[in-house]
């Protein structure tokens, strides 16, 4: 047809995690354009010359970064599959979490992974603050969009394929607890095994090596 | 709409609680302004604003609406007749709402850095600071307005720092009119208009606030 899609990504960021299961969800095919982040493709600089990160979607040649800004695009060029409410309070309490998730939840979840046993403690107990939280914006709901998977879902869905690989990296670190958050939990499984969604997830294994391998200082001083 | 089904949470000198402010009033929507002590926040914020408890925040037929963009999103889609912020176009729709969300990432801290610190921390702020604002002028290019031939989603989002300009120029003894005079043209431009003169802050007074808030902070 003419509609060029790009999707420039790695094979383990969820942001650009996000943009495939958009674009899966929708039916729109795409090309994958793998980044090496230590080794960025001049495309890329090119495209993103502010802040030189992935994901980037190229759609007609015109280059859209910043996954939020992204996600919003894909819902707007196509209808098929709405991934926001229709709502204008609905989609701003969807836009609010999405963006809770991104500057709080995961940037507590990082320090945590990134933290010494002690420094480590105090970083858990923010994250299972922000956890809480969204168990409670979960609420009843099959999905955070839901009967369907939304936008939120997409957003929130490194949950479900990070956490078990961050629970087999530190042994005894229980991050979701079935018991104290049953909402998140049923949902991971769900979101988990949805199968547009499934064939997306990076492997655990590579996952696991590749973070320990990244963070190899790290564990030796510990 | 009657007005009390519209209120803000706000704090004056806040350029976030401004971009509200100034959606609204094109929009020709009338609310009601609440003031915010942020130092003694009141029970209603606390209530709307649990997880942040930041203004501003809208209330709308009692339910509130946090975070400054998503505000715009939402009064845009709310009173979609009058005044549309966004473009109608996917593509511009998604260049608005990464130069907005560059100005939240990049604009507040360094600006704060302008006035709050002191030697090469500040000299990096101010620098940092002024490429900021020439990749907003790229994007500005050749229109009156980012919004084209009249303000938009855009000149909304980033219009009220210039209140703050005074108190940046001052503190951190550097001219913004010198160093990127085509965006104090725009600035210039968009204080012709009436909601927007008439919603923006004094500078003066903003200077005013910030020496004081340096003092309370023993920021001297």
């Amino acid at each position: 047809m003419g509609e060029e899609v790009k999707l420039f990504q790695t094979w383990s960021s969820p942001f650009s995690l996000r943009i495939a299961m958009a674009l899966k969800l929708k039916g729109i095919p795409y090309d994958s354009v793998p980044e090496d982040l230590s080794n960025k493709s001049s495309l890329l600089l090119e495209y993103n010359p502010v802040y030189k990160k992935i994901p980037v979607l190229l759609h007609n040649n015109k280059p859209i970064s910043e996954s939020l800004v992204i996600l919003e695009y894909v819902d707007e060029m196509w209808k098929q599959n709405p991934l926001l409410p229709q709502d204008p309070y609905e989609r701003a309490n969807a836009r609010f979490w999405a963006k809770f998730n991104d500057d709080s939840l995961m940037p507590s979840m990082w320090t945590v992974l990134r933290s010494k046993s002690e420094p480590r403690e105090a970083a858990l107990v923010e994250v299972m603050k922000n956890l809480m939280v969204i168990e409670g914006e979960l609420g009843g709901k099959k999905f955070f969009g839901g009967e369907k998977v939304g936008f939120l879902d997409i957003v929130m869905g490194w949950l479900a394929y990070l956490i078990d690989a961050f629970e087999e990296i530190f042994p005894g670190l229980n991050l979701i607890d079935p018991e104290r958050f049953p909402l998140l939990s049923t949902w991971m499984k769900e979101f988990y095994n949805m199968p547009t969604i499934k064939e997306l997830w990076p492997a655990q294994d590579m996952l696991v090596s590749s973070f320990k391998a990244h963070h190899r200082i790290e564990q030796k001083t510990e | 709409m009657g007005k009390e089904e519209v209120m803000l949470l706000d704090f004056w000198p806040s350029m976030f609680g401004m971009r509200c402010r100034l959606a609204l009033t094109l929009k020709g929507v009338e609310y009601e302004y609440r003031e915010e002590d942020l130092r003694n926040k009141s029970p209603l914020l606390l209530q709307m604003n649990p997880i942040h408890k930041k203004i501003p925040v809208l209330v709308h037929k009692g339910r509130p609406v946090c975070e400054s963009l998503i505000i715009l999103h939402y009064i845009d889609e709310c009173w979609p007749d009058t005044y549309p912020l966004l473009p109608s176009d996917p593509y511009e729709r998604s260049q608005s709402r990464f130069w907005a969300d560059f100005v939240d990432k990049k604009f507040y801290e360094t600006g704060r850095k302008v006035w709050s610190t002191k030697g090469e921390e500040q000299e990096n702020a101010k620098r940092a600071f002024v490429e900021n604002i020439k990749l907003l002028e790229v994007q500005l290019g050749d229109k009156p307005f980012f919004g084209g031939e009249r303000i938009g989603f855009l000149d909304v989002a980033v219009v009220p720092f210039s209140t703050w300009f005074y108190t940046y120029e001052t503190l951190g003894n550097f001219s913004i009119q010198g160093e990127c005079p085509k965006f104090m043209a725009w600035v210039k431009r968009c204080l012709e208009i009436e909601s927007v003169s008439k919603t923006l802050v004094d500078p003066d007074k903003v200077y005013a606030f910030v020496l004081q808030m340096k003092k309370n902070l023993g920021l001297e």
